[in-house]
């Protein structure tokens, strides 16, 4: 039996807050990419974004990834990593998948070259590959002119690959139809269908929890009294950002 | 307007909850927040009410694991419940006498203990919810009118309404008794033709005013349907069941192509007990 390809997942977003939708996206992609037989997921990271980015409404980065950390404290398989949020200023995605495609690297046993008897007996590791998880519409956002350097993209989708979760009202393939890099790399893409529509999104749960609704079931628990207990996202709460956004754009 | 003045109510789900899943429980969350921002309503309680095997749903499991499901996914709730008493019946019970049996245990249960609670139910359960409302009780002791019995009204999704119109599933005057003596809530897609709907049927149009739809802005699309489908294909059902329920169901192993075969050509209860009274 051919060896499959190992894989981490890396979503890059705002998670202000995360949410079950956020969530999905893991398991779909997971279940996708076994489908295919030629991958194995070993991990999930979630990465998110650095408070520099000054999006609206984004709530601080070490809430955001406390949130994350609490959703998360249930997966076997995917965990929040603050390292872009650590960093002084916002950074672009490629770069956030350089550094964790290094990790990724070091990680690995170096056994190899220094026990010959035992690598022989092994299969000779494959190499984890690292992809960026993310919806359609951040894929839509490649053509959002001048918010993405073309060579940004063309490294994304070379050198690691995208795994892209559609959602209601998107038409992936017509985006990468539409973009030239995207059409040469569309092997590197993988278009997946989540066959449980929702539109479910963190903006949702901030409005209604302005209105003081209730969002249970939409967010794990551990996340919502968290939530609660730090007096987030009511209505004078939230920092307002400059409106003036970053290039890039983010699943929020 | 006072709290006593509002009209308490229990809001009560019959369905088969094959399994339960997140948008069952969404929907009470959402018609609870609606029926209060009426300002009319206080809802004071959530019943979940699993239909019984005699029902004869295809792929239908046994009421056993969707009740111990059902009970698994409202652990974490505070005024949501199971109650099994349509599924510990040997035949098919019609909603109409569902909805009847919670209000008639409604009224036995405000008689008994006015002063405690107006929530009938198993002590010890759902203290956190007893406690919050600490305050409530205080308040009745000082003044000690009597309270009106809550009112149980039927929570729904438009798929449920629009059954309504399926020749031979419902009886009419069944219909009629759900809006005219309880009350519906449905909550129903933004766009949907629920109203259209209410509009083209006499019965429901004559009694409108006990019935409320409630709007959800979001698509969300997780049906039992697509629950079972997943895991007969091996996929994930993540964070679209609550955690327990979905380790129950592996833990059990309940969902399969075998268990999608059952009741399979045999004829649904209701349609059944109709045919029967038409002598077909």
């Amino acid at each position: 039996m051919k060896s499959r390809i190992p894989v981490v997942l890396l979503a890059c977003g705002s998670f202000n807050p995360i949410t079950n939708m956020h969530l999905r996206l893991f398991e779909v992609a997971r279940d996708h990419l076994h489908q295919t037989g030629m991958y194995q997921v070993i991990g999930g990271i979630i990465s998110p974004v650095n408070d520099g980015y000054r999006k609206q409404d984004l709530v601080a980065a070490h809430h955001r990834v406390a949130m994350a950390r609490l959703a998360l404290q249930t997966s076997d398989w995917v965990q929040v990593d603050p390292w872009e949020s650590e960093q002084v200023q916002w950074m672009e995605t490629v770069k956030v998948l350089r550094h964790h495609h290094s990790e990724l690297l070091r990680s690995l046993p170096q056994t190899e070259g220094q026990d010959h008897g035992r690598a022989r007996s092994v299969a000779p590791t494959a190499v984890p590959e690292l992809k960026l998880l993310c919806g359609a519409d951040v894929l839509k956002t490649f053509q959002t002119p001048n918010l993405w350097k073309d060579a940004h993209i063309q490294e994304i989708v070379e050198k690691f690959g995208v795994v892209c979760v559609s959602r209601t009202g998107h038409n992936p393939k017509e985006y990468i139809s539409g973009s030239p890099i995207l059409r040469r790399y569309q092997h590197n893409i993988h278009l997946v269908r989540e066959p449980v529509q929702n539109e479910l999104s963190s903006t949702y749960i901030r409005r209604a929890l302005s209105q003081g609704h209730s969002v249970k079931y939409l967010l794990p628990d551990a996340v919502i009294s968290y939530i609660k207990d730090h007096n987030l996202y009511t209505r004078d709460s939230s920092w307002k950002g400059s409106s003036t956004q970053r290039n890039e754009g983010k699943t929020d | 307007m006072e709290n006593s003045e509002k009209t308490e109510v229990v809001l009560l789900a019959c369905g088969s909850f094959n399994p339960i899943t997140n948008m069952h429980l969404r929907l009470f969350e959402l018609a609870k927040d609606y029926m209060n921002e009426t300002g009319k309503y206080r809802v004071i309680k959530g019943i979940i009410s699993p239909v019984g095997d005699a029902y004869k749903k295809k792929g239908l499991i046994s009421a056993h694991h969707r009740v111990i499901m059902a009970e698994l996914a409202t652990k974490n709730s505070e005024w949501v419940e199971v109650d099994t008493w349509e599924s510990l019946q040997k035949e098919w019970v019609e909603t109409a006498k569902v909805l009847r049996h919670h209000q008639e245990k409604l009224e036995a249960g405000s008689c008994d203990h006015q002063q405690d609670s107006p929530m009938p139910g198993k002590p010890g359960q759902k203290r956190k919810w007893v406690e919050q409302r600490q305050d409530f009780s205080q308040k009745k002791l000082l003044e000690p009118k009597p309270k009106d019995v809550p009112k149980v009204k039927l929570l729904c999704g438009a798929d449920l309404l629009e059954s309504f119109a399926v020749p031979n599933l419902w009886k009419s005057e069944d219909i009629t008794q759900i809006v005219e003596d309880y009350g519906l809530i449905c909550i129903t897609r933004a766009g949907n033709d629920a109203q259209k709907f209410i509009y083209e049927s006499d019965a429901l149009w004559k009694h409108r005013n006990n019935i409320h739809l409630v709007n959800e802005w979001i698509t969300n699309d997780i049906s039992s349907t697509k629950i079972r489908r997943a895991l007969r294909r091996g996929q994930s059902i993540r964070y679209l069941v609550p955690d327990l329920v979905q380790e129950y169901i592996e833990k059990h192993d309940l969902y399969s192509c075998e268990s999608e075969e059952k009741n399979v050509g045999v004829i649904l209860a209701p349609l059944q007990r109709m045919y029967k009274s038409l002598n077909l």
